[in-house]
């Protein structure tokens, strides 16, 4: 199957879904964290949509790199443009709901969750993903997703955002060098 | 030319000296360096980056500032530090640097942190290391201490994020100076337009101006307008004769106190590499006032130490 084969839903679509799925889990106690860079420009759309609904204070939130707990940094080094994580509130005893574009092999989520403990002890962490597309390696599955949509190795599905903010997938041929060790979504 | 510090994709290998690192690289180090400021101001002031390395502080020439700040930032990185302070081991034996390395690589070393008080030392054991060791120079004699002159540059760009706008003035012995060679090649690097250095002849290299710098011998005509001053250590240990008449003298021609400094822009920063000579090259008042960022220095000389690190690390 070639990428031009798949039809791929509206990335601002899923979006209300998302929004709407995640409404109820909202509380005192939770906070928002995105993982850089596709989770931050989806936890931002979020916030904007949920603080309509929600009449209390502004939602807690952050954002993670997790570029320092990538395990094959090895193979691949540091990126050139890693961001400083950012968790402005205490971590100890919150109900965090972790948000990432793409789910995929589950390593990056592995590696936020043992970023985020480095910050303090969360009353529980839920995995939010806009897309699902199978192909976990680890026993970590996202509890919240707005599509599921089963690809296999040779693809790479990524979420862009233009200048104006708006959200879009994009489906391309993965890199044939990355196989053996494959991107961390 | 083939440049030691560089492989041949272009990425850094080994932190010899500023000079012959492209701009790319040093906005990579001073970048990396950000994420790394708030690793420390966490619960736990570690990442797992380097768990499993061992890093060798190999210091043939005491330093305990320069050789702690690697400490910390390599534990921060989770890297298992060993530190010799060579010139009571082995070598006071008998053995030469290059045996002393080899002894370490089969033990295992992944990256040794250099130095000497000859210049080259580190060039020296990086021409000699297997392709997977890193070496980063410490200071190494009058040459080099690139990862001070990464942390003045970073701290600048803390405080003044505008590079292209600056004026920089480095203050003292810059003749014996390895950190202001390496903060000269650093700031015109980057873009800093007018870097300045102020001390009397003796105290100044031949053709100091090659390196791009504007001479000043008078503080007052030297700090008019500067945004930054770096003071440099007055280097007792590396006096040889009669350079000056006395610290007294220095202090009064030299010493940055309150009122030389109000010849700077209001809002100007002042530096201090560390040891400081309080009343010799610096006043007390100075050091210690509110344009001091001596103190922040240290700190982000741990996040900068960190980045270069990773950085070595994650390229092989």
């Amino acid at each position: 199957m070639s990428s031009n084969d798949i039809k791929l839903p509206h990335a601002e679509d899923l979006l209300n879904t998302l929004a709407q799925k995640l409404k109820p889990l909202l509380q005192a106690n939770t906070a928002l964290v995105g993982i850089q860079s596709g989770g931050v420009w989806l936890m931002q759309r979020l916030l904007a949509l949920l603080e309509n609904e929600i009449e209390a204070n502004a939602i807690e939130h952050g954002t993670l790199d997790v570029s320092f707990y990538r395990d094959d940094y090895d193979q691949r080094g540091l990126k050139a443009e890693n961001r400083p994580s950012q968790i402005p509130f205490d971590v100890e005893n919150k109900h965090i709901i972790l948000i990432d574009d793409v789910f995929y092999t589950g390593r990056t989520t592995r590696a936020a969750m043992n970023e985020l403990f480095d910050y303090g002890r969360p009353a529980s962490i839920t995995l939010v993903a806009l897309v699902n597309r199978g192909g976990r390696e680890l026993p970590i599955a996202p509890q919240i997703t707005a599509a599921d949509i089963l690809l296999d190795a040779s693809h790479n599905l990524q979420l862009m955002q233009d200048v104006d903010g708006n959200l879009s997938l994009k489906l391309n041929a993965s890199i044939p060098q990355n196989q053996s060790s494959r991107t961390q979504a | 030319m083939n440049n030691p510090q560089l492989d041949a994709d272009g990425r850094l290998r080994h932190l010899l000296s500023i000079e012959g690192l492209p701009k790319r690289i040093l906005n990579q180090i001073l970048d990396t360096a950000e994420s790394f400021v708030g690793v420390a101001e966490r619960e736990v002031k570690k990442v797992p980056l380097l768990r499993g390395k061992t890093v060798c502080n190999l210091f043939f020439e005491n330093s305990t500032r320069t050789r702690t700040t690697f400490e910390i930032a390599a534990k921060r990185l989770s890297a298992d530090v060993i530190s010799l302070n060579v010139n009571t081991s082995s070598q006071s034996k008998g053995e030469t640097i290059l045996d002393t390395v080899d002894n370490l690589i089969a033990m295992h070393a992944d990256m040794f942190v250099v130095r000497h008080a000859q210049s080259g030392a580190a060039h020296f054991i990086a021409k000699h290391v297997p392709d997977h060791i890193h070496v980063i120079n410490a200071g190494d004699g009058r040459h080099s201490h690139p990862t001070q002159g990464l942390l003045d540059t970073f701290t600048i760009r803390k405080y003044k994020p505008d590079l292209h706008n600056l004026r920089v003035a480095i203050v003292g012995d810059v003749l014996h100076s390895r950190v202001a060679r390496s903060e000269i090649h650093a700031l015109t690097t980057l873009g800093v337009p007018e870097v300045r250095v102020i001390a009397p002849k003796t105290l100044l290299p031949a053709q100091v101006e090659k390196l791009g710098v504007h001479v000043y011998h008078d503080m007052k005509a030297g700090l008019k307008d500067v945004d930054v001053v770096m003071m440099l250590r007055l280097q007792n240990e590396r006096m040889n004769g009669a350079m000056l008449p006395s610290a007294q003298e220095y202090f009064k021609t030299y010493g940055l106190t309150q009122e030389k400094l109000s010849l700077a822009k209001p809002d100007a920063i002042v530096l201090h590499p560390g040891p400081m000579n309080r009343g010799v090259e610096i006043d007390s008042s100075v050091a210690d006032g509110s344009q001091s960022v001596i103190l922040p220095q240290v700190t982000y000389g741990i996040a900068v130490r960190m980045s270069v690190m990773a950085i070595l690390a994650g390229g092989g």
